[in-house]
Order: structure tokens, then sequence, then C-alpha cells
């Protein structure tokens, strides 16, 4: 009788898979996987905390007595609080759009909206230039009308939407593509209002999706560097975010500052990292389509 | 031959902008989706589109010929290539690792390859300049064996290396999880070694996919500035990479120079990015697989 039992054990216990490879070679190659991760991304992380606390604490939280700090640190808040919640809005109403009806040219529109992703930072930043700065499209008439987009906190919002552009809609479209529109017609057919179906029928269903990838807009935003370093001017106090804060500190040779600014923006990396994690590990069905790790 | 009017007749209805549907709202989200397009992507990319124009071939071809613009060039896409086969190779490894093998702490190795993607690219760039420093952690250990990482173009392999590991990772891990093992069963069955399978039944559907990788790896270290500037030294001839060419353009109000060297990079980065799906394409139809 016991036999019936035996063959899920024997499986388990049989030494030498056809479809692995040696015990050896696993042992081998998984070291090596992650000392290759130890050495090119966690030192690095380890390092910003490192180096921000290499003069002690009271150094460390002296960084963020300055006023320049503290100006830094409102101008990435504010920056942020504009464009996630622009993205959020264009992502649902893209993702509604392409996700739910079905019109020509619908590929190419999606193709279009990951653009900023395959653009270089610096060119990002470079476009809102041409359009808005002194030798721009619009230069001379913003020059007249005394409206100040490029050197300014207008251009960093910009530029900051147009990195972050893409991150919501990718997310949301494919999801909403494969949850389809049976349970929108239901809705409907029952006599809900569109408004009424998009809040308690597709919200609901793209909740963790749009989390999702508001943390990862957000996280973007906030420590976007070349884009936001072309439009800004680096005018201290004014139109630094706290990237170009840390680059300036390091740039006059301030490193245990530096660091200590940075090491706020790597604890929000860590946090979003975390959350993200938690994340897919909990709701991978409702995240993505066909998400990985089933 | 434009596109019908909406009000058409039922038999021409493949013809339709917008297929018929009970779901309301699309004139309010596709309005409003075009609006913010136009606005943020389309127009601003317009105006670079337009500067090039007016510089005409020969004038982007008198900046590209610089030879500090060339040199730059040089740097960006020689050293960005090697970066890329390095993440790629690599990234296959860690893909999978993570994929094929159960190991303890796997979950968190796993969330650890997004870091590049989450870690600000400037934090990214100072902890590189400080770990491969002469006196840095990695950089006097390197030093030492004769290794001239920072400010050197070997920095800006490391930080283009970091930067797009996660891209090369992420494209393969989906396509090794669902590989299918009755096929790796089948050809042990068959007689073929564990090498031997592994070379002629596993890797070749996945090579799609790991050039993929190898592209968004490709064309993010060309473009990327943040994690670069700091532990390049920016020396101009050597250590100079494109993007901050832009950057010093633009500083000095030359235009043009600026738009001419952004051309460049958008037009390589786009044929490069063409050459591959070229081979995408070719390796759909010898294998099958997307």
């Amino acid at each position: 009788m016991s036999e019936t039992f035996a063959p899920v054990a024997l499986a388990e216990a049989r030494p030498a898979s056809v479809v692995t490879e040696g015990r050896w070679i696993r042992w081998l190659l998984i070291a090596v996987a992650i000392l290759f991760l130890a050495l090119f991304l966690v030192l690095p992380l380890l390092t910003v905390f490192a180096q921000a606390f290499a003069k002690g604490v009271e150094a460390y939280l002296a960084a963020f007595t300055e006023a320049d700090a503290h100006a830094a640190i409102r101008l990435t808040l504010l920056t942020a609080a504009i464009a996630v919640p622009f993205n959020l809005v264009f992502g649902i109403m893209a993702s509604w759009a392409i996700a739910k009806f079905e019109f020509w040219g619908k590929n190419l529109l999606v193709t279009l909206i990951d653009l900023p992703f395959s653009v270089s930072p610096v060119v990002s930043g470079l476009i809102y230039v041409l359009v808005f700065g002194a030798q721009g499209l619009l230069g001379p008439w913003l020059l007249d009308h005394d409206v100040q987009i490029i050197f300014a906190v207008p251009g960093i919002v910009l530029a900051t939407i147009f990195v972050t552009f893409p991150f919501v809609a990718r997310q949301l479209i494919p999801l909403m593509q494969e949850q389809g529109t049976a349970e929108e017609e239901a809705a409907l057919t029952l006599g809900a209002s569109g408004w009424h179906a998009f809040r308690t029928v597709t919200l609901p269903n793209i909740r963790w999706g749009l989390l999702y990838s508001v943390l990862l807009c957000n996280a973007r935003a906030m420590g976007e560097f070349g884009a936001v370093s072309v439009v800004s001017g680096h005018i201290r106090g004014l139109t630094n975010t706290l990237p170009l804060h840390v680059e300036i500190l390091y740039n006059e040779y301030n490193f245990v500052a530096a660091f200590a600014v940075a090491s706020l923006l790597a604890g929000l990396a860590l946090v979003t990292l975390c959350v993200k994690s938690v994340l897919e590990w909990r709701y991978a069905d409702e995240i993505a389509a066909g998400a990985r790790g089933h | 031959m434009a596109p019908p009017p909406r009000a058409n007749p039922p038999t021409r209805a493949k013809r339709r902008f917008l297929r018929p549907s009970v779901i309301p709202g699309f004139g309010l989200a596709f309005g409003y989706t075009l609006t913010c397009l136009g606005l943020i992507v389309l127009l601003p990319l317009a105006a670079l589109v337009t500067r090039a124009s007016g510089l005409g071939l020969s004038g982007i071809w008198e900046v590209a010929t610089d030879p500090r613009v060339a040199s730059a060039l040089r740097v960006s896409f020689g050293v960005s290539l090697l970066a890329a086969l390095t993440a790629s190779v690599f990234g296959f490894l860690i893909a999978w690792v993570l994929t094929r093998y159960r190991f303890p702490g796997r979950k968190i190795v796993d969330a650890v390859v997004d870091l590049p993607f989450a870690l600000p690219t400037a934090v990214a760039g100072i902890a590189l300049a400080a770990l491969y420093a002469p006196n840095g952690l990695v950089g006097a250990q390197l030093a030492r064996i004769g290794i001239e990482a920072a400010y050197t173009p070997v920095g800006i392999y490391i930080a283009m290396v970091f930067i797009g590991l996660p891209f090369a990772v992420r494209t393969v891990q989906p396509l090794i999880a669902e590989i299918d093992k009755e096929i790796e069963e089948a050809s042990a069955t068959l007689g073929a070694g564990r090498v031997h399978t592994l070379v002629r039944v596993v890797l070749p559907p996945l090579i799609p996919a790991v050039l993929t990788g190898f592209a968004l790896a490709f064309a993010r270290g060309v473009g990327e500035y943040g994690s670069i500037i700091f532990i390049a030294g920016n020396l101009p001839y050597v250590s100079e990479i494109a993007p901050l060419l832009i950057v010093i353009k633009l500083s000095e109000y030359d235009y043009g120079g600026a738009c001419a060297i952004a051309t460049l990079m958008l037009g390589i980065s786009f044929l490069t990015l063409l050459a591959i799906n070229l081979i995408q394409a070719w390796s759909r139809r010898r294998f099958g697989y997307v």
C-alpha cells in the first residue's frame, strides 16, 4: 500500500534530474549571480549610507539644517505632487480609451505614449529648452509676457512629467485589456452610469496595478536628474531639486552632506523596492497582465 | 483614400474609425489622451526635429565630424555596446538562477535586481564614483592590479552595466519561466547531454528576448547621464559622453550644436533598434517563438 505514495517522495529525493544542472554547477552559478549583484548593485547602495555617516551622526544631521536643503526637499515634493497626479489621470484616461475600445491607429498611439522611455534624459530636457528657452519657439513671446518656464519651476515640472509620462499608462493598458469589458457592460446594462461603472467596477479591478505604477512613477519623479538638470539652471534655493542639490554638494567636495542628502533618496528607493516587492508577492495577478511567477 | 466618416453604411463597418460599443466616455478619454500626448510629448519632440532640419544634413555632418563630438559619440556608443554585452551575459545568468533554482533569499535577490530602476541616477553616480575612486573600496583593489576605473572609460562601463542590468534580466526572466520542461526531458531521453540540451534546445528560443534586453540596455547606456558623469571624469577626447556634450553646448547657448548631437544620438539609436527588430523577425521565423 505504501507504494502508492512512494513516487512523490522518490521524485523529490531523486539526486540527478535530467532537466537541471549538477549540484555543484547549480551552487556555482547561484554564487556567481549573487556575487555579481552584490558587487555591482548592493555595494553602491551601502556606500551611500557608509559615506553619509563617515563623520558621525552629527555631521550627517547637519546636512539637513541648511536652508538650501529644505528648499530642495520642498521643490522635489512639489514637483512630484504635480507630476504624479497628472500622469495618474493621463494613464487612466489613456488606458480607458485604448483598453476598452477598438479604434484605428491604436498601436501607433501606444507606441507614441511609450516614446519618452526611449529618449535620453538630457534630450528630454533639451526639447523643452527648444520650445520655451530664450531662443526657443515660444521664447520671445514668453519674454514679452514675463513668463519664465526654463530655469524656473514650471520647466522642472514639465520635464518631470515628460520622463514619467508612460509609467501609469503602460502598466494599466495591458491589465485593462486582459480584464476586458464584460463587467462594465454588465454594470451599464443594469443601469449604472458610465462614471458609476468606472468607480465601482473598473477602479477596484485595477487598484493594485494603479498603486504599483504610481509608486514607480513617484520614485522616478523624485529622482530624475538628467532632464531636470538641463532645464533647472541650478539656482540654489530656487530651482534645485534633491538630486541637483546632491550634485552641487558633491562638486563642492562637501561629500558628507552630498551623501547625507543622497541617503534620503536612497531611502526612498529602498521603501519603493520593498512596497513594490510586497505588492508583487501578494497581488501578482492584479498588477500586471499575465503576471510573472503567477 | 481618406478614412471614411463615422456614419458609414454597415457594409463598410470594418473601415470605421471606432468600433461601436456600449461603453461610454471614448470621446473624453481619447481627446484628453491626444491633447496631453500632443502637448507634452509630440510638440517638444517636433521642436527638435524642426531645429535639426533647419541645420540640414551638412550642418549635422559638420557637428558630427568635429573631433570632440566624434570622440564623445564613439565613447558613448562603444562603451555602451560592451556594457550591454556584459549586462546581457550576467543578466541571463541571473535570470536563469532566479527562475530555475531554489535557494534561501531568492525573493530578496530578485527584488535587488530592480535597484537601478529605483535608485536615482545621481545617487548611483556619486556612490559609484566614491567606490571606484583610487582611494575607494573597490578602486584601491583595482589600482593594485593596475586598472584605473574612475575618471576613465572603465568607470563609464561600470556605470552603464549598473544601469543596464535590470533590462537584461527582466526581458529574459519571463521566457525562462515559460520553458516547457518536457522538451528538455525529451532531449535528454533521446540521449543529449545537459550541455547539448541547453545549447541546442533551451537557448535558441531565448535568443530574441536576450537581444531585446541587450538593445534596451544598450539604448539606456547611450542616453544615460546622471550615473555616469560623476565617475567618468569627463575628460574631452577620453571619457566625455555625448549627453554631457549636449549639456555643455546648451550652457554655451549653442542650441544648434546641441540639437545636432541629439539628432545623431536618436538616429544611431533608431538604426540599432531597427537592426535588433530585423534580427528578432528573423529568429521568429527561424524558431517560431517571439
